[in-house]
């Protein structure tokens, strides 16, 4: 078997066409910005006369800009296309063949976009997404790695811990005979496992934890900063004290401090689940108490319902208890997910504070508080809806910081197994070697890379469609 | 202004003291202690031995007592052997303990004996910090300037193409981690697998089997030079130069906005100068803010670099303290931290006043 090429039969024509193309793209890049610099560039206007004037050079370069964008877009698509239609992974290339591994995913997207273009205007927020490109961009990368994550058992090529003999180390496209593919796509780590399949089920592995940890961060962030923000004076001097104790620690002490196998002996981590992860029920019991307060009835089977699921997960996430078996964690899981819990935390606190203290200002909480309403019911159905909007931006951006919290934990080979597939302990595994061989870190580096940024694009378009509201 | 001040160092110190106090505790923790005990004596001692050994060394006792020990309010730990040799915190073996000082803490100077460096922390974390607060500089020196030059010019026309490009360069940058962009710049200037070294080595611009320049920032530690200072110095400034360029830009956009920006361009001032003298100026109290308050994200980033380009400073200082249970020069290292974040907070909150003369404190 041959090793495989990264463009395959159809890179022979679209390799050129991408080099000139993007050697144009740069040369006009650089144009436009002497042209900027040279004050070359402005609009066209009407001259004195009436006749509209030529184009300036630096309008020039913009529309240089943008087809050689286009052209060299259109090659790098073609190629992943083109590999697609090839009958093998030979005359497909890698790239191409990558293309192919992932097809659930295209599927999934097309699908999504589809349906969501189609019922935009029904959707919300949500639907309004698609008014943005930066935020379509954005939401197609970060849904491409949500669907790797979820069909990732479809999409690997061996298993991700095996190790194959003499495929240590080699480059991208190796023959593999051993392997049921028949060849390691991104090449062999330093144990000769196969780089593509680690990345695909990293990002398993970072999906599982980074929302679910922002999440119950919000949680406590919410739960505390309402308050906070709204009654002030002591409770919210304290509280923020405390907030601002942990945001003064360097991120990486804290880590070094909280996740290690000696305080998993000592049950911090353990003290610390069950201090943060009753923030939830407390809010949701709070939340059904106060909208139902006046129909008991209604409000006894909620606040039921959220105790009895609520604390049969509490019981199981941070006891280990679970009687019947269902909720658990691993400790070393615990470690890691309560830190970066409690790490995010204060952050949302200070934000939600923020927000709670803006907007208690405004004529229809003093409305609500004329009519009686408590002072949980203005906070949590008043204040908390008309503070979605920065909240859900903020939501994005935090997963992308979890997700990068993660990643150093990895790096720092704190908590997790040694050889999981998680992105930030392969960079580590890979860096050792970086100079020599740098594609075992590049994968997951780049990959880690373009899951934050379109979080952070998806952000910006939500930040941009919600204030147009 | 000045209740301002004493009332802002007030909270500050408050807050040393308890953050040093978590860290006391978080390392002094039994597990901790017991492997202290185990690397220091042997590692066969029974676990009676174990016990014996933390109590003879000064270990055992109430947590705050050991924690005003280490800070020099309470007296040091003394331990008589059935020998007769007396032990303390304060004075080697065989040194008369009625001459020694009766506290020895952080205040008097007393930093600890550092088991990683076998020497005083004081004096090995003094060469490191030196180290470490070069990359600093460079990396101001470079991520400064360039923040606000790319938030300034993409914040003086907010939605135009320029605007829309180096935003999304922004992004992209905050969007990367130093992990990510070390290993990536690396790959790109550093290896002579991949990237554009072997390029150059094959037109003949560099040295063949040399690279651009350097993966380890070991040498930088005797002579910095271009070669092995420049990836580490941009890997750091890389992540910070997003978050002020758009701090930067949001706070321009906003400049652009007022009624004297618009007066004196109807007056036709050309745009330019509209920039530099009138809007510039106020554009830049807010990044000042961010800047400063970008020390701590700046420690997390020479953490990382330190330990990717394997240069000995303080963040590499911090991660073998911690991966070799020094107990001492961890809390030294956080003492650091915890100051040098403080400093910056403090420093930050009282030029934003000098800066902005609209806000007065009592």
């Amino acid at each position: 078997m041959d090793t495989l090429t990264w463009t395959g039969t159809a890179g022979t024509i679209l390799l050129p066409v991408l080099q000139v193309a993007a050697l144009a793209l740069l040369l006009a890049l650089v144009a436009k910005l002497l042209f900027a610099l040279a004050g070359l560039d402005g609009p066209r206007l009407p001259g004195p006369d009436g006749a509209t004037t030529a184009r300036s050079p630096g309008e020039m370069a913009s529309i240089a800009i943008r087809y050689c964008f286009f052209a060299a877009l259109a090659a790098v698509f073609f190629m992943l296309a083109a590999g697609a239609v090839m009958p093998t992974p030979v005359e497909a290339g890698i790239m191409g063949a990558m293309a192919v591994r992932f097809w659930p995913v295209w599927a999934a997207l097309v699908v999504t976009y589809v349906v969501s273009i189609r019922f935009r205007r029904k959707l919300g927020l949500y639907g309004k997404l698609f008014d943005s490109t930066v935020g379509m961009i954005g939401f197609a990368i970060v849904m491409f790695w949500v669907f790797t994550a979820i069909f990732a058992d479809v999409i690997v090529t061996q298993d991700a811990f095996a190790q194959l003999t003499g495929l240590k180390n080699k480059p991208p496209g190796i023959a593999a005979p051993d392997s049921p593919y028949g060849w390691y796509l991104l090449g062999g780590d330093h144990l000769a496992r196969d780089v593509f399949s680690r990345m695909v089920l990293g990002a398993r592995e970072v999906l599982k934890i980074a929302p679910a940890a922002t999440l119950f961060a919000f949680m406590v962030g919410i739960t505390l900063g309402l308050p906070a923000g709204y009654f002030g004076g002591k409770l919210d001097t304290l509280i923020s004290f405390l907030a601002n104790l942990v945001l003064a620690f360097p991120v990486i002490l804290l880590f070094y401090l909280l996740v290690t196998p000696e305080i998993m002996a000592t049950g911090i981590p353990i003290v610390l689940a069950a201090i943060l992860f009753i923030f939830p029920i407390i809010f949701l019991c709070v939340l059904w108490n106060s909208r139902f307060y006046t129909d008991p009835m209604k409000r006894n089977i909620y606040v039921g319902i959220t105790l009895v699921i609520g604390l049969w997960a509490y019981s199981g996430l941070a006891f280990n208890m679970d009687p019947l078996g269902v909720w658990s964690m691993q400790p070393n899981m615990l470690n890691v997910f309560v830190s970066v819990v409690f790490v995010n935390s204060p952050g949302v606190f200070r934000i939600v504070r923020g927000l709670v203290m803006d907007i208690k200002a405004r004529d229809y909480v003093a409305a609500g508080q004329t009519r009686g309403e408590g002072p949980w019911y203005i906070m949590l159905w008043e204040i908390l809806p008309n503070a979605r909007g920065p909240l859900i931006v903020d939501f994005c951006l935090r997963i992308g910081y979890t997700t990068i919290l993660l990643g150093t934990l990895g790096f720092f080979g704190l908590g997790v197994s040694p050889d999981s597939p998680d992105w930030g302990s392969t960079i580590d595994d890979g860096r050792k070697l970086l100079n020599l061989f740098p594609h075992p870190a590049l994968a997951p580096a780049l990959a880690l890379m373009s899951l934050v940024l379109g979080l952070n694009l998806l952000a910006d378009g939500l930040r941009e469609e919600s204030l147009k509201d | 202004m000045g209740l301002f001040v004493l009332r802002r160092l007030g909270v500050m110190l408050l807050t040393a003291l308890a953050l040093t106090f978590v860290v006391f505790y978080l390392t002094n923790l039994p597990p901790n202690l017991e492997k202290l005990a185990r690397t220091e004596g042997s590692v066969r001692m029974t676990d009676q031995a174990v016990q014996d050994w933390i109590a003879q060394n000064g270990h055992s006792g109430s947590v705050f007592l050991r924690y005003g020990q280490w800070l020099g309010v309470v007296p040091g730990w003394t331990y008589t052997d059935e020998k007769g040799d007396t032990r303390g915190r304060c004075f080697e073996i065989g040194q008369d303990a009625a001459a020694a000082p009766t506290y020895c803490g952080l205040l008097q100077g007393n930093w600890g004996y550092s088991t990683f460096f076998k020497k005083p922390v004081a004096d090995s974390l003094g060469e490191k910090l030196a180290a470490t607060g070069w990359l600093m500089l460079a990396v101001m020196l470079v991520m400064v300037p360039a923040s606000l030059i790319l938030g300034v010019l993409s914040g003086m026309k907010e939605g135009s193409a320029t605007d829309r490009t180096l935003s999304t360069f922004s992004i992209a940058s905050t969007a990367t981690p130093e992990y990510v962009s070390g290993v990536v710049l690396v790959a790109l200037f550093a290896t002579a697998a991949t990237g554009i070294s072997p390029l150059l080595a094959e037109y003949g611009l560099i040295e063949p089997k040399k690279t651009l320049f350097l993966a380890s920032a070991t040498s930088a530690m005797e002579d910095i030079t271009f070669w092995n200072f420049t990836l580490p110095v941009l890997t750091i400034a890389l992540y910070g130069i997003g978050y002020i360029a758009r701090m930067t830009r949001a706070s321009m956009t906003e400049v652009m906005t007022q009624q004297y920006i618009r007066t004196a361009r109807l007056k036709g001032v050309p745009f330019r100068s509209v920039v530099v003298k009138h809007a510039l100026r106020n554009a830049l109290i807010a990044p000042f803010t961010v800047i400063m308050l970008q020390f701590p994200w700046l420690l997390n980033g020479v953490v990382i670099v330190e330990s990717l380009f394997n240069y000995k400073g303080f963040g590499w200082t911090l991660v073998q303290a911690a991966s070799n249970n020094d107990i001492p020069l961890l809390l030294a290292c956080s003492v650091v931290a915890v100051v040098v974040v403080l400093l910056t907070q403090l420093i930050s909150d009282i030029g934003y006043v000098f800066l902005n003369p609209r806000i007065r404190l009592a």
